[in-house]
């Protein structure tokens, strides 16, 4: 053994030294992470080859061979573009680029799709107020969004008070999606609340009542509550009472969202220590008080990470609303292929819808991992 | 254990405080408690000990309802505990508890720890309500920490932070569940101080510990239980000197001469 | 809750108190009165819905009733696990489409099971390339709607497959084609139950086998190569009972006809996207499921393992696997259960299951209080019925284990 110790340094005065070039530096992370053994070899050429299989195919159809601008006499007003204005052999993006509207904003009239951007920068700008760190006064933003946003916001998308009303007939798209989506989940969290306190509940009938509610609308697929709300809904209301079926659909997703909802809460009340209530109940806290100062609070700040990602799996599933004729996202996506004008550009649609979804999703699911890593600091030092 | 600073023996009133007659608690089939009988005058500091599952925390839990008892009477400061849910408020009111783990609010801040009962509970303004946090805060030493957040501080901090929010609701009964047990030997001390200190002040004490040093200083009665009874009460000098009970006797040496 | 600041003395000191208190302020009676409200509230709105429904009912003039399924249905199934005709009654139908969603759901489930395990374990390899395709494959499947993937499967990618003239071919036996893909299929003939009564024998044979090596360790220490000889015994038998009968299964080979294939096994576009799309979506979900239950047996366990003497695999298959099974089980069926609930996306992409033929008898008849209460009961007692076999599973697990 090589001794470094005979060379003479007094204790506490031995100087670092750099490790050996074959553990540091590019060659030591690829001997490490590619090449350690021949077995681990083979299997990096195997990847490689992998890559290669897919990927140059796809940049060469998606972005070298791919086809980006309308034909001149497109841009001139002398026709309407198609998809025999793509030549170049790979992917007819001028499909998407020609539709992108509809996609967005479904059959809203042009003219009043400024209404709908008002409602997305309103959304936007509170979902920041309420989660970013460095706005301190929260309150005031709460009320406004769970208060005053959704009047205002249904009153600049449908219309009335002097704006022009849209029927929600024509409401499509990525909007369509993100109201499906983002008003089951609103309107869940509060129905999600009362059911994870109801099943926690010493109450027996209480109990059962809740817990069998969340086991159902847990137990059966979302496109069978929402064929529910279709065709068997309107059948329970008084006879001459008819709800719009996107309200039926909504009512639909918020239960069925609400079970899910339910069951991330509970995991947070079960986060929370016993000591917890104790405290609270010491101090004279009434049931509500308690639940409403202690013991929401935290055990919502522990579920948030869950709801978002409850959040992303129903802005998912919105995609099943398609089966009752609503144009959401995909749907529209699908039916803007199936015109004559552009037979041929499934994969183009799907491609565009599935970047779409994946970058929103994406986004959103990091942030609730980012969430999830802050908890674990949280208040501490 | 500071032993010289022997504590002024406030006086104790012949007004009853806490009264438990014949009362009995099951878990299931388990029996905790075995006729219960005890009565706390006001003024009085009592030291319970035993070995661990004799029933200890669970009798004082059932003083401020955190348990139901099954069997027998419990009356603090005149009022029953009975199903009565305005009594219960009245006497959570009343009684102010320390716990082992401290159960703090770890959402809160210090402050808002000590202000949120008197807030809430009481309706007091949130300007008088913080004066008066700051003053319990002062008395338990720790005023610089206010703005902090529980879990920033050390245990014996959080614990002296748990003392002061009780007393903000400006108890006429304090309960202390092994105030000291989850703490590092280093913070006992600081934790004791301040109820040697309250002691001091008059305040109706009942401690679950097992801190012998305490119970000599501040004691006017320690009571030994064992397996959910009450074996042996008495004035701290006899009880230590002459245990009367084999059972208690047996409990001293092992927590004595380890 | 009443926080008025009553004076003490009217709270009664003595022992009967409780005899005498208002019924809202005591803790057991307020627990039971909300109880009954909440129970006449359910029973009165109940009640009411029931009064609409018969009402709308009867002013449509559908009655209630399951006498519709014997009506004749009079529409086609692209695929039936049982054989029907344009004028089987609906009910017969709705037995196919649950036997249809079955199918699907259980080729779907291997294929994830398998495809699961081998992205999870990628997604665990020391190589850094490995691990992140693992990962990417993950967050792409993860974050795209699965309705999307299968119809990108059915819509986009196998309707780029060639014609039947075109047809790919492996080996001239099977072949796939924008129709679907042809395999061969076994035709048994007299001695047939002989080579499929050796395979039952050489399984059994095998588990026997296991257990004497077993044992046998236990008493002298000595271990044996159980795996490759069980191997051989599991193809060895059933191969040499075929051979020394004469080869008593004939196979039918798919011949290109005029239009299509004729003979053989026929698995339809529709089936295959289903299959594939739901299939290779849940197998992400499962990757991730076996990625956290290995990470969840904490890296002490394999130290403490390792420096025992343990070789690395028995290391996992002793330690760690025990563990993390344990770990893994529950959420696996979960996911088992996703992939019956998800089959419900078939009818988009034309396969006929049960949801996409109730949906057309509804549509038929206008029975839809029925219809909906068929398809609730189906997926609740599938659901209900998978979890108790995976829980009692599980509960055999946790039994060994300790």
């Amino acid at each position: 053994m090589t001794d470094t110790t005979n060379q003479g340094f007094a204790p506490g005065t031995r100087p670092d030294l750099p490790p050996p070039v074959s553990e540091s530096g590019v060659i030591g992370w690829l001997r490490h992470n590619l090449f350690s053994s021949w077995w681990d070899t083979l299997l990096t050429l195997g990847a490689i080859y992998l890559i290669y299989l897919i990927v140059p195919p796809f940049v060469t159809w998606a972005f070298l061979d791919a086809t980006w601008n309308f034909v001149p006499e497109v841009l001139s007003g002398e026709k309407s573009p198609q998809i025999s204005d793509c030549t170049s052999g790979g992917a007819c993006w001028i499909f998407v680029r020609a539709r992108f509207g509809q996609f967005f904003y479904g059959f809203y009239p042009d003219a009043e799709r400024w209404r709908v951007n008002i409602v997305l920068i309103l959304l936007v700008a509170s979902i920041y107020g309420l989660l970013a760190e460095r706005v301190k006064n929260k309150q005031p933003i709460a009320w406004f969004f769970f208060l005053i946003f959704p009047i205002l916001a249904f009153v600049l998308l449908y219309g009335g008070f002097g704006l022009e009303v849209v029927p929600t007939q024509q409401w499509g798209g990525f909007m369509l999606t993100l109201i499906i989506s983002g008003i089951g989940i609103v309107f869940s969290l509060p129905i999600g609340i009362l059911l994870a306190l109801g099943r926690r509940s010493q109450l027996p009938v209480v109990h059962l009542l809740c817990t069998l509610f969340i086991e159902f609308a847990r137990g059966v697929p979302l496109i069978t509550i929402l064929f529910m709300a279709n065709v068997m809904l309107p059948l329970f209301l008084p006879p001459g009472v008819e709800f719009n079926i996107l309200v039926r659909i909504l009512i639909g997703v918020t239960l069925f969202a609400s079970a899910y909802m339910a069951e991330v809460i509970r995991g947070g009340l079960q986060a929370l220590p016993k000591g917890q209530y104790e405290g609270a109940m010491a101090m004279g806290l009434g049931y509500w008080q308690m639940m409403r100062l202690i013991i929401m609070p935290q055990a919502l700040r522990v579920a948030i990470p869950s709801i978002v990602n409850n959040f992303i799996s129903l802005a998912q599933d919105t995609t099943l609303v398609a089966i009752v004729g609503l144009y959401d996202f995909l749907n529209i996506v699908r039916a803007g292929s199936r015109d004559s004008n552009w037979i041929g550009t499934e994969i183009e649609g799907y491609v565009f819808c599935g970047v779409v979804y994946w970058a929103f999703c994406f986004a959103m699911s990091r942030y609730s991992m980012h969430l999830e890593r802050k908890l674990h600091t949280g208040h501490k030092r | 254990m500071s032993t010289q600073s022997t504590a002024a023996n406030p006086s104790v009133s012949d007004e009853v405080m806490i009264q438990m007659v014949g009362v009995n608690k099951w878990y299931g089939q388990f029996h905790v408690l075995k006729d219960i009988d005890l009565t706390v005058n006001t003024g009085e500091r009592i030291v319970v000990c035993g070995p661990s599952g004799s029933g200890k925390s669970t009798m004082i839990r059932c003083i401020n309802r955190l348990e139901e008892h099954q069997k027998g009477k419990i009356v603090v400061d005149g009022i029953e505990l009975t199903h009565d849910l305005k009594h219960i408020e009245k006497i959570r009111r009343e009684v102010g508890m320390v716990f082992q783990h401290f159960n703090l609010f770890p959402h809160l801040t210090v402050l808002e720890n000590l202000t949120l009962s008197p807030i809430w509970v009481k309706k007091v303004p949130k300007r008088e309500a913080e004066e008066v946090a700051m003053h319990f805060l002062e008395r338990v030493k720790i005023p610089e920490q206010a703005a902090k957040y529980p879990g920033q501080l050390s245990g014996g901090q959080q614990q002296r932070v748990a003392i002061a929010r009780s007393l903000c609701m400006n108890p006429k009964v304090m309960l202390f569940d092994e105030p000291t047990s989850a703490l590092d030997p280093e913070m006992i001390k600081e934790v004791l101080d301040v109820m040697i200190g309250l002691a001091e002040s008059g305040m109706t004490m009942i401690c679950v510990t097992h801190e012998m040093g305490f119970a000599r200083t501040v004691a006017n009665r320690v009571i030994f239980m064992d397996r959910g009874e009450i074996i042996e009460q008495n004035e701290p000098e006899e009880f230590f000197n002459n245990p009367t009970s084999e059972r208690t006797r047996l409990f001293l040496s092992q927590i004595l001469h380890h | 809750m009443a926080m008025a600041q009553g004076t003490p003395e009217n709270g009664v000191a003595n022992g009967h108190s409780h005899h005498h208190v208002a019924f809202w302020r005591d803790e057991r009676k307020r627990g039971l009165a909300a109880q009954l409200v909440v129970i006449l509230a359910i029973l009165a709105f109940g009640w009411y819905l029931i009064a609409n429904l018969l009402a709308n009912q009867e002013r449509l003039g559908i009655p209630l009733g399951l006498d519709f399924l014997e009506n004749v249905a009079g529409f086609q199934l692209s695929f039936a696990v049982l054989p029907v005709t344009l004028e089987s009654p609906i009910g017969r139908l709705l037995v196919v489409g649950g036997l249809n969603t079955l199918v699907a759901a259980f080729f779907s489930a291997i294929i994830a099971t398998f495809v699961g395990l081998l992205i999870g374990i990628m997604r665990l390899s020391h190589n850094w390339l490995i691990s992140r395709i693992a990962a990417t494959y993950i967050e792409i499947i993860r974050n795209i709607p699965l309705l999307l993937q299968l119809v990108f499967w059915y819509g986009g990618v196998l309707v780029t497959l060639p014609r039947p003239r075109d047809s790919l071919s492996a080996f001239d036996l099977v072949y796939l084609n924008i129709k679907g893909l042809f395999m061969p299929r076994p035709v048994p003939e007299p001695g047939a139950g002989i080579v499929l009564i050796a395979f039952v024998a050489a399984i059994g044979i095998a588990i026997g086998v296991a257990r004497w090596a077993r044992q046998r360790q236990m008493a002298t220490g000595q271990q044996f190569a159980t795996v490759p000889v069980n191997f051989a015994i599991v193809i060895g038998l059933p191969t040499f009972a075929y051979l020394l009968l004469g080869r008593p299964i004939a196979w039918d080979v798919p011949q290109p006809g005029a239009f299509n294939f004729t003979g053989g096994v026929t698995i339809l576009p529709e089936m295959t996207a289903l299959i594939i799309g739901l299939g290779l979506s849940t197998a992400a979900y499962v990757a991730e499921i076996v990625r956290s239950g290995i990470n969840s047996v904490s890296h002490g366990q394999t130290e403490a393992a390792l420096a025992l003497g343990l070789k690395p695999r028995w290391c996992m298959r002793l330690v760690i696997l025990p563990q993390a099974l344990r770990v893994m089980i529950p959420p696996m069926i979960s996911q088992y259960l996703n992939v019956v609930k998800n089959s419900t996306l078939a009818g988009f992409i034309g396969y006929p299951d049960l949801f996409s033929i109730i949906g057309t008898s509804q549509n038929q008849t206008g029975r839809a209080v029925e219809c909906v209460m068929i398809l609730m009961l189906f997926y609740l007692s599938v659901s209900l019925i998978i979890s108790v076999i995976m829980n009692w599973y599980n509960k055999r697990v946790m039994l060994v284990e300790r």
